[in-house]
């Protein structure tokens, strides 16, 4: 049983109503998304600035996520581990090699997609929970290679590393903060328009049939191995991408930072934001940046269990997610229109 | 020789909380197919609440019952009132699901009980067992309960009709119906027993591991892969994954140089993930044959 096989086979009545296939937001939504992305720095404060950088870093993260699980019917528990690869790759390039921040995202990218393709293939004879389990181990041991002694020299142990945040190029006026929220915004697009691409070009049809049904795909001649180290390592590598600007966010790499937590919340995100949605990946990524800290505000002794109970009201209003709830939204003015 | 013998019975020992964990976890699994992220913190709760009975003066073993039946009901409870809504909802709505109940029930704990360290009475004593040196009575005790839990759940299953009906309509859910199984109550009565018996898992392994919110986070991750060692399909292969899992992490921190305590855990695990690229079913479960 492969872990998104039944999001396909239980679609609730409401869902069903709209194709399967449909992806992403229509073209007129996405620029009205993109306006406010573009021009909402302009308004707000650079905490706040900060915060959106972080909301698109996170998206990326769980966008990563959504494709091999809601892409390929993968199931990973281990982002975190991916997301530490990244995140130290940019840190150790800058600090020790002195390589500029934006050319090391390329590198690190390149180096977790090596790692998430080699991770595929022993976990190519795994699905569903023992995916999970394996994933899960990786996660795990993860913090604890970061602190090992004789790599301490690189990675600084567990303290960790600093990182510097860069200066806006080219004597643009514009404060560090701003400059890293419209750099880290054009990674974004840019990684979203070839996840999109991605998921509809021949491959990522590949993908499709196997988290469909993958006994079917391989009679149909995909190869069913390629396809699904492939789906680990492209989603690895954009995992370490967002690692890689998360560093550069938030100035700091150190093991503690990366634990099986982490990879908890990227799994909530994409859930809460709807498997296999991928605009759905940002609005996860708001749900677990978010209402955390909302939860705290409610209450600090409980905010484990405000969050429990928030996140259980989202599961019973909309069990597949921001996803659902667009659509449900659509029809809703669909009808309004025909009245 | 000592040190190998002695770390090996210690690894049985706590093996048995694995073994009962992994039990736990294979109840639950068999009835609704997913695994219980929740389970280890339904287990701590549990053990908190034989804890306060203790503290108000109720004797060990009268607290041990009040609890069973206290986990038990609050099982079926979990069920009734917080899954069953979602029987229908995506496998991974589920999964988050458990992990909100995690972190209810984690929080609430620390709330009530706060997160200091509490001491936890064990009913066998901590003397030598028999005058031998290499394991402690309260070790053998946990041997011994894991044992006799085993046994009373295989006759229950075995020879009970109304373990033959939650096997029944676990199996094959919708025949079940057919033959006038009630498959709903037959899940919530898995999720009861479930609850119960990762109660007892906790309430004995508290003396060793001592009290607190956070206490059952370790020994649920043993519990998964232990049942996941054995095959998720049989309850069997979950207790003897259990042992196994047990005294391979003793072994692998005494012996392995550089592993020690920190990388015990990953070095456990990547074990159990090679015996499962060789074996993808565990080592006792079935491998269910697809058909398009």
């Amino acid at each position: 049983m492969s872990a998104a096989e039944e999001v396909v086979a239980e679609g609730h009545e409401a869902v069903e109503a709209v194709p399967k296939r449909a992806m992403t937001l229509g073209t007129g939504t996405s620029l009205v998304v993109l306006a406010a992305l573009l021009i909402a720095p302009a308004f707000v404060k650079n905490f706040i600035i900060f915060q959106m950088t972080m909301l698109l870093i996170y998206g990326l993260a769980v966008l990563a996520l959504n494709i091999l699980t809601g892409g390929s019917g993968q199931f990973s528990l281990g982002q975190s581990a991916f997301y530490a690869v990244g995140a130290y790759t940019t840190a150790v390039l800058m600090e020790h090699a002195n390589i500029n921040y934006a050319l090391t995202i390329p590198i690190s990218a390149a180096v977790c997609f090596g790692f998430g393709y080699l991770f595929g293939k022993p976990a190519l004879r795994l699905s569903g929970v023992y995916l999970a389990l394996a994933t899960f181990a990786l996660a795990t041991a993860m913090p604890q290679l970061l602190k090992l002694n004789f790599l301490e020299h690189w990675t600084g142990g567990v303290q960790g590393l600093v990182v510097t945040k860069p200066d806006a190029p080219f004597g643009l006026p514009m404060s560090q903060d701003m400059w890293l929220y419209y750099f880290t915004l054009v990674v974004t697009i840019a990684i979203y328009i070839f996840s999109v691409n991605l998921l509809r070009s021949r491959s990522g049809r590949a993908f499709m049939a196997i988290r469909d049904n993958e006994i079917a795909a391989s009679s149909m001649g995909v190869n069913v191995a390629l396809y699904k180290t492939l789906a680990f390592g492209v989603s690895a590598g954009i995992t370490g991408v967002a690692g890689s600007l998360g560093a550069i966010a938030v100035q700091f790499v150190a093991p503690d930072s990366y634990t099986i937590t982490l990879a908890i919340s990227l799994f909530l995100g994409m859930v809460v934001g709807g498997v296999g949605w991928l605009p759905g990946s940002f609005v996860g990524a708001a749900f677990i940046i978010f209402v955390p800290n909302m939860a705290e505000s409610i209450s600090k002794g409980l905010s484990g269990a405000v969050f429990g109970v928030l996140l259980f009201l989202v599961i019973y209003l909309v069990p597949h997610g921001a996803r659902q709830a667009a659509i449900l939204g659509q029809q809703l003015a669909g009808k309004l229109k025909k009245n | 020789m000592e040190l190998f013998t002695n770390q090996v019975l210690a690894g049985i020992a706590t093996g048995a909380i694995y073994a009962c964990m992994a039990l736990a976890v294979v109840m639950i699994y068999q009835a609704i197919d997913h695994l219980n992220f929740a389970q280890g913190e339904m287990a701590m709760f549990s053990t908190f609440i034989s804890w306060q009975l203790m503290q108000w003066g109720v004797s060990y073993w009268a607290a041990f019952v009040i609890t069973l039946a206290f986990s038990f009901v609050a099982g079926i409870a979990i069920e009734r009132i917080l899954f069953k809504p979602l029987a229908k909802a995506p496998v991974l709505t589920n999964v988050a699901g458990f992990i909100a109940l995690f972190a209810i029930i984690n929080s609430s704990a620390g709330l009530i009980w706060d997160f200091t360290i509490k001491q936890y009475p064990t009913p066998f004593g901590s003397s030598p067992f028999l005058g031998s040196q290499l394991i402690s009575t309260h070790q053998a005790g946990m041997i011994g309960v894991t044992v006799l839990l085993l046994l009373g759940l295989y006759f229950f299953f075995q020879y009970t009709r109304i373990g033959l009906a939650m096997r029944a309509a676990a199996s094959v859910p919708e025949s079940a119906r057919l033959v006038g199984i009630n498959t709903s109550w037959m899940i919530a009565l898995g999720w009861g027993m479930a609850t119960a018996i990762g109660s007892i898992a906790g309430m004995l392994i508290a003396p060793v591991v001592f009290l607190e919110p956070n206490m059952m986070g370790g020994v649920l991750i043993y519990g998964f892969a232990a049942a996941v060692l054995g095959g998720l399909s049989s309850p069997f292969g979950a207790v003897v994954g259990g042992f196994l899992v047990g005294v391979f992490e003793n072994l692998a921190g005494t012996y392995i140089p550089g592993v020690g305590n920190e990388l015990k855990l990953p070095i456990a695990l990547a074990l159990i993930i090679s015996v499962l690229v060789v074996k993808p079913a565990g080592l006792f479960g079935r491998h269910i044959v697809k058909r398009v």
